[in-house]
């Protein structure tokens, strides 16, 4: 059975991949990914403004208290060399390109132009096979349109394909006005991927203190909803490969990525709930389920379920939620009754 | 032959340079001003920088300089080249083996960066006592008067060392010298192997103990031979001087750089001749020619090798002219007939008129002096006057020179106004704070121009004697010719002020020449500054001339995003002012300057940099000065009106940066000073201060425990009171069931606050309506001051708590106990203060405290002000500093006498059984005072004793008032950091604490040596970071409580007051009344711990929480009723190690230096931290009877 898959030009052994986690911070944890069968690994994202303010902070902290006191001029040994900005994650992708087999992503986001520029270049140098860039941002200056936002994933995404000739894959945020038409755009502008979609911090409020409680839960398969539409309504339409995240709890979910349009399906939640090994586990699912089917490739179902090729598209559209809210009202009707 | 090397060095490192290249081995340890060039030699080594051999020297951190002196006597004796660096009292702990590595004629240096001994008072500051008291150990002096001296004597005597034989000192002025920055030549390395004979190198060698040749030595000698031995050596002195100066001329071959064992400057027919060593020769020197140019008839002797002293050399460059002679030392031998270079000196004269080897024609008079104890300045004035003197028929002998001398008039007069500086030389002295980053900048500039201009350049920087909010005084000179002006520049032609409020504190211009120019940080413009400036100010600019600059530096700052950090700005405005190099030249080099300083450190801080200096210039502004003064703003007293006698005529002095003129009548004969000095000195270093909030305070007194300031006070007093209260004067219903009158109030003191913020996140009271309001939040100072004032002046005058009202068992209740010990100068975020603070709250009244010298020595006892105070009876914590090594037996001492005066007081008090109220004498001797309201109950029995006895006329009435105090019992507290109890006193602590005498042990764990900048000590965690384990430390932490448990009948409790402070008070209260031997183990968060130190007590929650700190008190007096005497205070470990570690940078740093070794380290602390758990877990739930029984308290 033929379970490869291809990705932003990679070749994969098969679809299931692991996404952004505190795994991929370590090389033991590379090495468990390896060993748990996942056929590549998007590395925890770097953030350019938190390599900014360690060091920052490294330099502020070095200095504090000194030239005050006499007897104590400084605090700390003088260093000649350290590592500074991405250092630390470019020397974990070397390493781990080095020692482990499976594609190593790298995944970064950015604040500056020249962060994005210079990040992108020092990954593809460090030996990562490809780039994913997680533009995360929660626009809060209501002064900047819609235009204006769709514009600088644009330019982002050129900056760095001009920087660098490995793969760039673009995570996407799911709330856009015209998701379909910014997709298009990223495609045509030379985008390898499309990552669908990143689950942003969404702060919650702790009432008995007052604050804002910064909780990241791991996902559910219920939230693979949103990913799925929207795989199904691209896959077909862009030449950019699909990676879907979100809600990959087992083989159901793979599956249904792959049915949807995907070319890749990556999992966090379920490898750091389950175990890195749950890889494995969740393609033994897949290929149990293409055996009971006798699919003999990935290729043959990959988008079978897609909005070109699904017997009744405009379940993917208006009809769908037509559709809930008189199945919704017919249970309320029949409770009236 | 390669180009010479031009550079800028500070002393130390100038010396380290040469000595790191020469040497194979280097034991070390840490002492001021010594520091830094053991800290260099192990950095190199750290960055495997080799020696002229093509080998990493070992460079070795011991516990002790007495440590330190037998590895290298040992490394001496089986052959490698060893050297130490060393000061002070480290110098005097290496004596015993000095006359060992002598006698056994070893070659090595000592490099010494020379320092006062402790005597009345301790000093970091440089003078010569400390290689004067080392002249009998049969060690060669020889003495560098300058940086470049330095660097090229090092190798000098290590070339004269090793065809010797003779050990030798070679010193420099510590500080002068150590910390002065200069222009020099380095010497290449072809040129120190040239001067190294590998012949001597291998004889050295040769000597060595060695199995395959043995041989014994230190052997033990009898009245029969040990004379006779002694003198064999003599012959190796005598060749000694002849030695040195064929190696002095063979450098002079190899690099033109001459020097000679004493060497005459000045007029060769001088009838006046000044003999001199060290920093102070240059200003003479420089003093003499200025006084030739003008036909004075003078001379100096600068004398390089003082030891042994060589008649002959001296009395060659001795002109035949000369009548009279004044020999200066910066050191005093009270009670001898001369300090040591004037016996010589005398001796020599004498002994030449004897011999009829006298170049002069008859005996010239000689008088001698002392100068520059201390750093005490040594001007060119000085230099005259001591010259002057010799004009004299009536001269002082001996003279002080410096200082007036009021009681016993040693002291010459001299004119400050004396003044030979060249005008080719810019003068600047720059005003700055620690924090801002002025020396770092000066520094910067110096290498600027002296590594890149033909110009010469010259920096010395006068720091505080408090670590928090301190300020600097940076003294810059460039000049085209070499500089040597061993003294602070006394007329600057340009004064950079980088805070506005010293404008409103200090004399800022006080240096200020005529003409000169001002740059003035401030916030206000150019059309507005002139107001803001107090009168006298105003009054001074005008009547010198003053060219006036301002800039919003600190606006330029945070626009940039530099923060705090002026420095870079003000720099540039110097450069752009001052004219030293052009301005677009200027511009390039600081921006150059910038990316060697910090490119390691990130690009976006290189940026930042540039973007301040260019955002400079356009707002740099030339404030014109009117004709007259306008302004009413008059500079503050010093200390209020109703400050005490001695505060108002000496401290303040001190606070005003006035000290020197302070005559010898003035100050305290044997060094005894008053408590309490720091109230009187309200430093308002911060504009950020804890603000109140009644309304939401649970009165559970957590921010006045950990604050490490002592500035959050409070009382309950009745209602009433608040009658005359000023208006709006906070306060609430104490929180307490049947108080119904009673209100709370919480002061604080915002004008001794250092603004750090730990009460802050120590509150647990949040508002229920408004997000991140809690009962005391950090506000602006400036609006709420003068109603603070108020608000204080009221507080006081409310009745502090009766103690016996309050409950010492419990953190609310100990907010209620004045402190005795306040407003000291540790860091903003001290974590070593609160638990000193608490001690003095909970036993201050009877409270004697022996306290090592460290951190908890300079914060406790470094004048101008004090901490240690009293309560509104008079009574306090009574303190003292011994040394550092001895302190675990100074407290004993306390204890001894407390021991024997107890029991003459008793036996006094028995004989007067009859005369006294019948059963006073035996309610007073059967006393339990344990409780506080015990002891005072016992106060009120020994005051009526005391009522009693005075009138009665006998010797033994007088002989009990003399000891009667000792009936009250005290509390005696040995205090000091983890360099001392775990290294340099660790013999003494071990000691003491199995002595099984009553004395309690506070140990504040920083975890390294904080006081001297954060080397390792045996109390430093494998994984971290310190200096001298700049790869992390590899051994794991002492376990120092383990140790002392084994006593069994030892006190033993680790606490740390983030993560329960009411298991640290349950702690402190126990060992206080545990009638044995008690140590405290309190986990200290330190400036060296490299993280925000706001979060100083949830960091040390997590310490607790990662197991990295168990919580433990082992109780002996549990074990007599069988019960476990091992509590275990904190819950298993619930975080990982790291998630604790990485919070600090002396963790995370190793992560970034070396990041396999990091991770390698981390796994191994972590499995230290499991196994600590299970050791303490384990001993916890063993039954008692399986821990050592105590005899003393069974008994």
């Amino acid at each position: 059975m033929d379970l490869s898959t291809t990705y932003m030009g990679l070749q994969l052994k098969h679809p299931v991949v692991a996404s952004a986690s505190p795994l991929s911070a370590t090389l033991d944890g590379f090495r468990q990914m390896e060993d748990g069968g996942v056929a590549a690994v998007v590395m925890f994202s770097i953030f350019e403004e938190q390599v900014r303010e360690e060091n920052e902070a490294f330099s502020r902290l070095m200095e504090a208290g000194s030239e005050s006191y006499p007897e104590s001029l400084n605090y700390f040994p003088e260093v000649s060399t350290y590592e500074v900005g991405p250092d630390r994650y470019l020397e974990l992708i070397r390493r781990a390109t080095e020692q482990v087999d499976v594609p190593v992503i790298a995944s970064m986001n950015c604040a500056t132009t020249e962060g994005w520029i210079e990040y992108a270049k020092q990954m593809e140098q460090a030996g990562a096979h490809g780039l994913e860039l997680n533009i995360y941002r929660v626009e809060a200056d209501f002064g900047i349109g819609s235009l204006e936002v769709e514009q600088h994933y644009l330019d982002i995404l050129a900056m760095v394909k001009s920087a660098v000739s490995i793969p760039v894959a673009l995570k996407l945020s799911p709330f856009f006005s015209a998701t379909g038409n910014l997709a298009l755009r990223l495609d045509q502008a030379g985008a390898d991927a499309l990552v669908l979609f990143n689950r942003f911090y969404q702060p919650d409020i702790d009432i008995t203190d007052l604050e804002v409680a910064s909780i990241l839960d791991l996902s559910t398969a219920s939230e693979i909803r949103l990913p799925l539409l929207w795989t199904a309504l691209l896959c077909g339409k862009v030449n950019a490969s699909l990676g879907t995240t979100t809600g990959v709890e087992g083989a159901n979910e793979v599956i249904k990525y792959l049915l949807a349009g995907a070319d890749v399906v990556m999992s966090t939640s379920a490898l750091l709930r389950h175990g890195p090994a749950y890889a494995t586990t969740m393609v033994d699912g897949l290929k149990e389920w293409m055996e009971a089917r006798e699919f003999s490739s990935v290729a043959q179902l990959r988008g079978n379920m897609s909005h070109g090729k699904v017997a009744n598209p405009s379940a993917f559209e208006r009809a769908n939620y037509i559709k809930i809210l008189q199945s919704f009202r017919g249970e309320v009707l029949s409770a009236w009754r | 032959m390669q180009p010479e090397k031009i550079t800028t060095l500070e002393g130390n490192e100038a010396v380290a340079y040469t000595a790191y290249r020469i040497n194979e081995v280097c034991a070390i340890y840490p002492i001021t001003p010594s520091s830094t060039m053991a800290e260099l030699a192990d950095q190199w080594a750290a960055e495997s920088k080799t020696n002229i051999w093509g080998n990493i020297p070992l460079v070795s951190e011991m516990q002790s300089e007495g440590g330190a002196a037998g590895a290298l006597h040992g490394a001496l004796q089986t052959g490698a080249l060893t050297t130490t660096f060393t000061a002070s009292q480290g110098l005097l702990l290496m004596i015993p083996n000095m006359y060992k590595i002598a006698g056994e004629l070893t070659p090595t240096v000592f490099h010494v960066a020379a320092r006062s001994l402790a005597a009345q008072g301790l000093s970091i500051f440089g003078d010569h006592s400390d290689v004067a008291a080392v002249r009998s150990t049969g060690f060669a002096q020889l003495a560098s008067a300058s940086v470049q001296e330095a660097h090229d004597t090092a190798l000098i005597a290590q070339a004269a060392t090793l065809e010797s034989r003779v050990p030798f000192v070679h010193f420099f002025d510590g500080f002068r010298t150590s910390h002065e920055v200069n222009k020099l030549t380095l010497i290449s390395e072809e040129q120190i192997r040239a001067m190294m004979d590998d012949n001597a190198v291998r004889a050295h060698r040769s000597r060595a103990l060695n199995p395959d040749h043995p041989f014994i030595r230190g052997t033990s000698q009898n009245p029969d031979v040990y004379f006779q031995g002694r003198e064999t050596v003599n012959r190796f002195y005598a060749r000694l001087p002849a030695i040195l100066q064929e190696k002095m001329d063979a450098f002079h071959e190899l690099t033109g750089r001459a020097y000679r064992l004493f060497e005459y400057y000045g007029d060769p027919e001088a009838e006046r001749v000044a003999v001199i060593t060290g920093s102070g020769a240059h200003t003479l020197r420089e003093t003499v020619a200025v006084l030739n140019r003008s036909g004075e008839k003078c001379g100096v002797i600068h004398v390089r090798l003082c030891l042994p002293f060589s008649a002959e050399h001296f009395l060659a460059v001795l002109p035949p002219t000369v009548k009279a002679i004044a020999v200066l030392d910066r050191t005093k031998s009270p009670g001898a007939t001369g300090e040591p270079l004037y016996s010589d000196v005398v001796t020599t004269l004498a002994e030449a008129r004897a011999e009829n080897r006298l170049p002069t024609e008859g005996l010239p008079d000689v008088i001698g002096g002392r100068y520059g104890l201390s750093s005490k300045e040594f001007t060119p004035a000085m230099a005259k006057a001591v010259l002057d003197e010799l004009k004299k028929s009536q001269r002082k002998n001996p003279f002080t020179v410096g200082i007036r001398d009021d009681v016993t008039h040693t002291s010459l007069e001299y004119d400050p106004e004396f003044n030979i500086e060249s005008d080719e030389v810019v003068r600047a002295v720059f005003l700055g704070l620690g924090a801002d980053g002025t020396v770092g900048a000066n520094k910067n500039s110096i290498k600027i121009i002296g590594e890149s201009t033909p110009l010469f350049a010259q920096g010395y920087f006068v720091y505080d004697s408090k670590k928090s909010g301190s300020r600097t005084v940076s003294h810059v000179r460039f000049g085209p010719n070499p500089i040597n002006a061993p003294y602070l520049i006394q007329s600057a032609s340009f004064i950079g002020c980088h805070q506005f409020n010293f404008i409103e504190k200090i004399d800022v211009l006080e240096r200020a020449q005529p003409g000169a120019t001002l740059l003035l940080n401030s916030p206000y413009g150019p059309d507005e500054v002139w107001d803001r400036l107090p009168h006298r100010t105003q009054q001074q600019m005008i009547d010198k001339d003053i060219s006036f600059y301002v800039i919003d530096a600190s606006g330029v700052a945070r626009e940039t995003g530099m923060g705090s950090r002026t420095n870079t700005i003000m720099q540039t405005c110097f450069f752009a002012i001052s004219g030293v190099l052009s301005q677009d030249e200027a511009i390039a080099r600081i921006k150059d300057t910038i990316r060697k300083t910090y490119g390691k450190k990130g690009e976006e801080i290189v940026e930042k940099n540039f973007l301040a200096v260019d955002r400079t210039l356009e707002q740099l502004y030339r404030v014109t000065v009117p004709d007259h003064p306008s302004s009413a703003i008059e500079m503050p007293p010093v200390v209020p009106p109703q400050a005490p006698e001695f505060v108002q005529k000496v401290t303040a002095m001190m606070m005003a940066g006035k000290g020197d003129r302070l005559p010898v009548s003035m100050l305290p004969i044997d060094g005894t000073y008053p408590s309490g000095t720091t109230r009187w000195e309200k430093r308002n270093i911060t504009d950020s201060v804890p603000v109140w909030e009644p309304g939401i305070c649970i009165q559970c007194g957590n921010c006045s425990f950990v604050c490490p300031h002592s500035v959050i006070r409070a009382k309950f007093y009745n209602e009433d009171q608040l009658d005359e209260g000023p208006d709006g004067f906070p306060s609430a219903p104490i929180n307490a069931r049947g108080f119904p009158e009673t209100r709370f109030t919480l002061q604080i003191y915002v004008e001794d606050c250092t603004g750090c913020g730990i009460c802050v996140e120590s509150c647990p009271a949040k508002s229920l309506q408004q997000s991140g309001v809690k009962a005391i939040n950090m506000g602006p100072k400036a609006p709420i001051l003068e109603r603070e004032r108020r608000n204080i002046q009221f507080f006081e005058r409310i009745p502090v708590n009766e103690r016996s009202r309050v409950e010492f068992s419990t953190v609310r209740g100990v907010q209620f106990l004045e402190p005795l010990f306040e407003f000291s100068g540790a860091c903003t975020g001290c974590g070593e203060t609160p638990y000193v603070r608490l001690l003095s709250q909970l036993f201050g009244d009877r409270l004697m405290v022996a306290n090592a010298t460290g951190c908890s020595s300079i914060y406790g006892g470094n004048l101008p002000t004090t901490p240690w105070t009293t309560n509104s009876e008079g009574r306090g914590p009574a303190w003292s500093n011994s040394l550092f090594e001895d302190n675990a037996e100074f407290g004993f001492g306390f204890r001894l006498t407390a021991d024997k005066h107890l029991a003459l007081a008793t036996q006094l008090a028995r004989e007067f059984k009859e005369e006294i109220r019948s059963g006073l004498i035996d309610e007073i001797l059967a006393a339990e005072q344990r409780t506080e309201l015990q002891i005072r109950q016992q106060r009120m029995r020994v005051a009526e004793l005391r009522t009693a006895l005075e009138p009665i006329d006998s010797e033994k009435a007088r002989n009990l008032l003399s000891v009667i105090d000792h009936l009250v019992r005290r509390s005696i507290w040995i205090v000091g950091g983890d360099g001392w109890g775990y290294d340099i006193g660790s013999s003494g602590l071990d000691h003491v604490l199995a002595s099984g005498r009553d004395v309690n042990v506070l140990l504040l764990d920083t975890e390294v040596y904080s006081n001297t900048g954060g080397q390792m000590s045996k109390a430093t965690p494998l994984g971290a970071v310190a200096k001298f384990a700049a790869s992390g430390k590899t051994v794991a932490k002492k376990g120092l409580a383990l140790q002392m448990i084994s006593y069994g009948n030892v006190y033993v409790a680790r606490i740390a007051m983030g993560a329960n402070p009411q298991q640290t008070l349950l702690a402190l209260r126990e060992a206080e009344a545990y009638p044995g031997p008690s140590l405290v183990l309190a986990y200290s968060h330190c400036i060296a711990h490299g993280f925000n130190l706001r979060d100083g007590m949830k960091q040390q929650e997590l310490a607790v929480a990662s197991g990295y700190w168990p919580l433990m008190r082992y109780n002996p007096a549990l074990r007599q009723s069988d019960h476990n005497p091992l509590v275990l205070d904190s819950p298993r470990p619930r975080i990982p190690f790291k998630d604790y570690a990485f919070n600090e940078l002396r963790y995370s740093m190793l992560a970034r230096t070396h990041p396999a070794e990091s991770e390698h380290l981390m796994t191994l602390a972590q499995e230290a931290v499991n196994q600590k758990w299970e050791t303490y877990e384990e001993m916890a739930s063993r039954s008692g009877s399986r821990f050592i029984p105590d005899a003393s308290v069974n008994r």
